[in-house]
């Protein structure tokens, strides 16, 4: 141990004159260096590939491979080194860990950052705003008693203008909150120039979810060293589904502006079966990632971010049960507390997109992307061995 | 023990020869019950830090180029054991390695193209997916769902032999039979008294393997196979014979595995705690010649080494996993180091003298050489001359034990030259047979396959056999 207490503290020197690091990321810079000289499970994901390439781990080599990384467990369970061995690696651990800090570190404004600090508790106060919010204007507009005044027309309770007044500000916020903050961690990483080729790549692996797949397509562990590709399919349901109820926002979006045709849809229409689609699809994803998540390893990964995991997962599981709920009901009596219940429960999720899980995805899109570019770059290391 | 609760096989052991052996016993109808002396987080002993099977084959074969033939692996053989070795035990495991992977595959294993750093036996070594440790995980979990019993933490101290045969075994005070056994329990690398007594004292009254470390599992003790020697089994191998290389000196006592390695000696040069220089660092490239620097470090005094390297090499060689002792100047090297910063010097400076101009590539056997100092350097020779300076403290790091029991074809322990009609060996317990000395990456693996999978085999057939004798004496 007192060599790797040496080791720690020797990285932190080097680090020092460069950017400190945190000890987080001093921690994957201590792992890093016992797995490149190692290299054992090169073929599970991108990271081991990724590090070879490197000598030193600097602030922003962490952060990218700790964005890279999908926590597919693969190397916790095959690691030699893995605890309760004295070198104590724990590689999905110390990438998640690091992950946290990526999110709020880069977040923008950079004082929200502290929001992924106490995430579950940001995102339980986000929906008891969004869902007081939404059932005091319907009571404050439909005055006393829930009475549906047309059958199905939301905008009978909420005028069209007024949803949008609401709703565009915070996801246009939303949108560029992302942004610049994805924006600064694309700088640090300096990925270089994409390519067609290269773009494409990144784009294919994010659809397919690519490196959950454990490298030799049986999937990624979940609770002990079994594989299972059970995370991929839930992954691809929530990612679709959102997908899915996205576009029918979308287009109902044309069909107002451009067409003129105002809600309520037929059940027949290209939103609702759009909608429904992805409704279910984010029923199934969510409740499956859930059931996932709750007998997880407890040493895959990071457990103090099970808040922040769950928050999401619920938001997500809320969104498409109101939804669903709310085109079920939406002829009956009970329309107008169901749609301030789902209005509520996806402002909450706008309103918490850039402070929370959801940050995942654009950031480990972008260190897809950047391995992408690396890989077709020359590696200028000249090992022997080769 | 009543008849249906004995198991047919025992496997004693729980590496690969022991899951491999495990596993056919299985297949082939037999009940299974599997002793690990190690808890489950240690499970799978020196398997957990292997990475790859050498394979024959005479074609590309999915993560494996071109072709290895049988006669080529044959050749390579015979080299490195210098002739101690068994043609016809050999030519047996060499045919099975062929034909093995698909088997592996079926019970879990996943193969990868060779690692980056490891591209020389790109031909010859099929690499498993996330190395040895993953391996283990998925034969123990085909192992479980095919409903072999396992049990960790049952260390087999002794066993009840009758005629040559296996009657039960001794864990603790408890006593498990079985119809037939396995044993597939490893060398006694981990076991420092007897390691001691083998290697002895030397001309400067040191015990040199005091300072060895072992680079394997802490749970080969080799008690089974101590007491196998001295039931009055046929042993083969040298006690002194062992897997040894030169590793980080700061490597942990056991299981540093793979990383301890220091790829750089064919870089710079070598001394000893004396500051003088032992042997030629550039007889060979590093992979060729890694697996003699343990044994040349154990002959030093202290049995410690020190590689030295200046600026010009770093990047040049696989990251080691520890950073070296970094210095601006030579003294400054020697004094960090512990050593005479005179004699250092001068040393460094004979051999800088003695560096011959030549054309550095150290990706072939290049024309950088000494002329006029002893030892010489007869590739890669460069002046030390640019700092920084790097120094690695470098240990014997011990892999495994050659000493093992005798057998046959059919896998089976012998005793007085008569096998035993139920007692198995496979795996480092009988390694010796085919590898008396020497190494070559990916054999040890190719022999425990091989023999874990006959021995597992032959066990299935002796227990039926026993079955069959039980029933007809009831």
């Amino acid at each position: 141990m007192q060599q790797l207490n040496s080791l720690t503290r020797e990285a932190q020197a080097l680090a020092a004159g460069i950017m400190p690091l945190s000890r987080n990321e001093s921690e994957v810079g201590r792992i890093m260096q016992i797995c490149n000289a190692c290299r054992y499970c090169e073929g599970f994901c991108a990271v081991f590939p990724a590090m070879t390439r490197r000598l030193e781990f600097g602030k922003a080599d962490i952060n990218y491979l700790a964005n890279l990384c999908h926590n597919c467990g693969s190397c916790l369970h095959a690691c030699q080194y893995a605890p309760p061995h004295e070198f104590a690696l724990n590689v999905p651990q110390a990438m998640a860990k690091v992950r946290g800090e990526t999110y709020s570190d880069y977040a923008w404004p950079p004082l929200f950052g502290r929001l992924y600090k106490h995430n579950g508790l940001t995102v339980a106060l986000a929906l008891a705003a969004g869902l007081a919010a939404f059932l005091m204007l319907t009571v404050l507009l439909v005055g006393k008693g829930f009475q549906a005044p047309e059958a199905g027309n939301f905008y009978s309770i909420f005028p069209h203008n007024l949803l949008v007044s609401m709703f565009a500000p915070v996801f246009l916020f939303a949108a560029l909150a992302l942004t610049l903050g994805v924006r600064k961690f694309w700088r640090d990483v300096s990925p270089g120039r994409a390519s067609l080729a290269a773009g494409g790549e990144a784009l294919g692996n994010v659809l397919a979810m690519k490196y959950l797949d454990g490298g030799h397509g049986q999937g990624c562990n979940n609770a002990d060293d079994a594989f299972t590709l059970w995370r991929r399919r839930f992954h691809h349901f929530t990612f679709y589904g959102f997908m899915l109820c996205f576009a029918a926002t979308g287009v109902a979006t044309l069909y107002h502006y451009l067409l003129g045709w105002a809600a309520p849809y037929a059940l027949g229409s290209l939103p609702v079966v759009l909608g429904v689609a992805g409704g279910i699809g984010l029923l199934i994803g969510p409740a499956g990632l859930l059931w996932l998540n709750v007998r997880r390893h407890p040493e895959q990964g990071d457990v103090a971010q099970r808040p922040m995991d769950r928050g999401f997962i619920v938001l997500l599981l809320l969104t498409s049960l109101t939804g669903l709920a709310l085109l079920a009901g939406r002829d009956g009596a009970a329309m107008g507390i169901l749609l301030a219940l789902h209005l509520g429960v996806v402002m909450a999720l706008f309103a918490t997109l850039p402070y929370g899980k959801f940050a995942h995805g654009i950031f480990r899109s972008a260190a897809l992307l950047k391995w992408s570019i690396e890989r077709r770059q020359p590696n200028n290391l000249q090992l022997g061995d080769d | 023990m009543n008849p249906s609760s004995i198991p047919d096989v025992l496997v004693i052991g729980g590496g690969n020869a022991a899951l491999c052996a495990a596993l056919m016993a299985r297949e082939a109808g037999a009940s299974v019950l599997l002793l690990e002396a190690a808890p489950r987080q240690w499970r799978g002993g020196n398997s957990s830090h292997t990475r790859n099977l050498r394979c024959m084959h005479d074609a590309p074969q999915d993560v494996l180029v071109d072709a290895y033939p049988e006669e080529e692996y044959w050749q390579d053989l015979l080299k490195v054991t210098g002739g101690i070795t068994n043609e016809k035990l050999a030519r047996l495991v060499i045919r099975a390695s062929s034909q093995c992977r698909d088997w592996m595959r079926r019970h879990g294993v996943h193969f990868q193209p060779p690692l980056s750093g490891a591209l020389h036996v790109a031909r010859t070594n099929a690499f498993f997916m996330g190395g040895g440790k993953a391996l283990v995980n998925a034969y123990f979990r085909s192992a479980e769902n095919l409903g072999v019993k396992i049990r960790y933490e049952a260390p087999v101290s002794r066993l009840e032999l009758k005629d040559g045969q296996f009657v039960a075994a001794w864990v603790g005070d408890e006593r498990i039979e079985a119809r037939a056994c396995v044993l597939a329990a490893g060398g006694f690398e981990s076991n420092r008294e007897w390691l001691r007594q083998a290697w002895g004292q030397n001309e400067r009254g040191e015990w040199p393997a005091d300072n060895f470390l072992i680079r394997g599992t802490r749970f080969n003790m080799g008690n089974l196979l101590k007491f196998m020697i001295e039931a009055g089994a046929d042993a083969i191998g040298d006690p002194t014979q062992a897997h040894m290389v030169a590793i980080d000196a700061r490597a942990p006592l056991y299981d540093g595995g793979i990383c301890t390695r220091i790829d750089c000696v064919s870089l710079g040069i070598v001394v000893n705690e004396n500051a003088q220089r032992f042997y030629d660092e550039g007889e060979d490239f590093w992979p060729k010649r890694y697996a003699i620097w343990g044994r040349l470090v154990a002959q030093q005094p202290s049995q410690i080494a020190y590689s030295i390297i200046d600026a010009k090499s770093v990047g040049r060689f696989m990251p080691p996993v520890f950073p070296g002792v970094r210095a601006n100047t030579l003294e400054d090297l020697a004094a960090q180091l512990g050593l005479d910063a005179g004699a250092f010097v001068k040393t460094v400076s004979d051999y800088n003298a003695a560096c011959q101009a030549g054309t550095f590539d150290h990706t072939t056997l290049d024309d950088c050489h000494t002329n006029g100092v002893s030892p010489a350097k007869t590739h890669w020779a460069r002046p030390i001359d640019t700092a920084p300076f790097y120094g690695y403290a470098l240990r014997p790091g011990v892999t495994f034990t050659y000493l093992g029991l005798k057998v046959d074809e059919h896998a089976a322990v012998h005793f007085g030259g008569q096998p035993s009609a139920n007692l198995f060996v496979a795996g480092e317990m009988m390694a010796g047979n085919v590898l008396g000395k020497g190494y070559t990456a990916g054999v040890g693996m190719a022999i425990g396959t091989a023999f874990g999978r006959i021995a597992g085999n032959r066990a299935a057939m002796a227990a039926k056999k026993k079955q069959g004798e039980y029933r007809a004496a009831a």
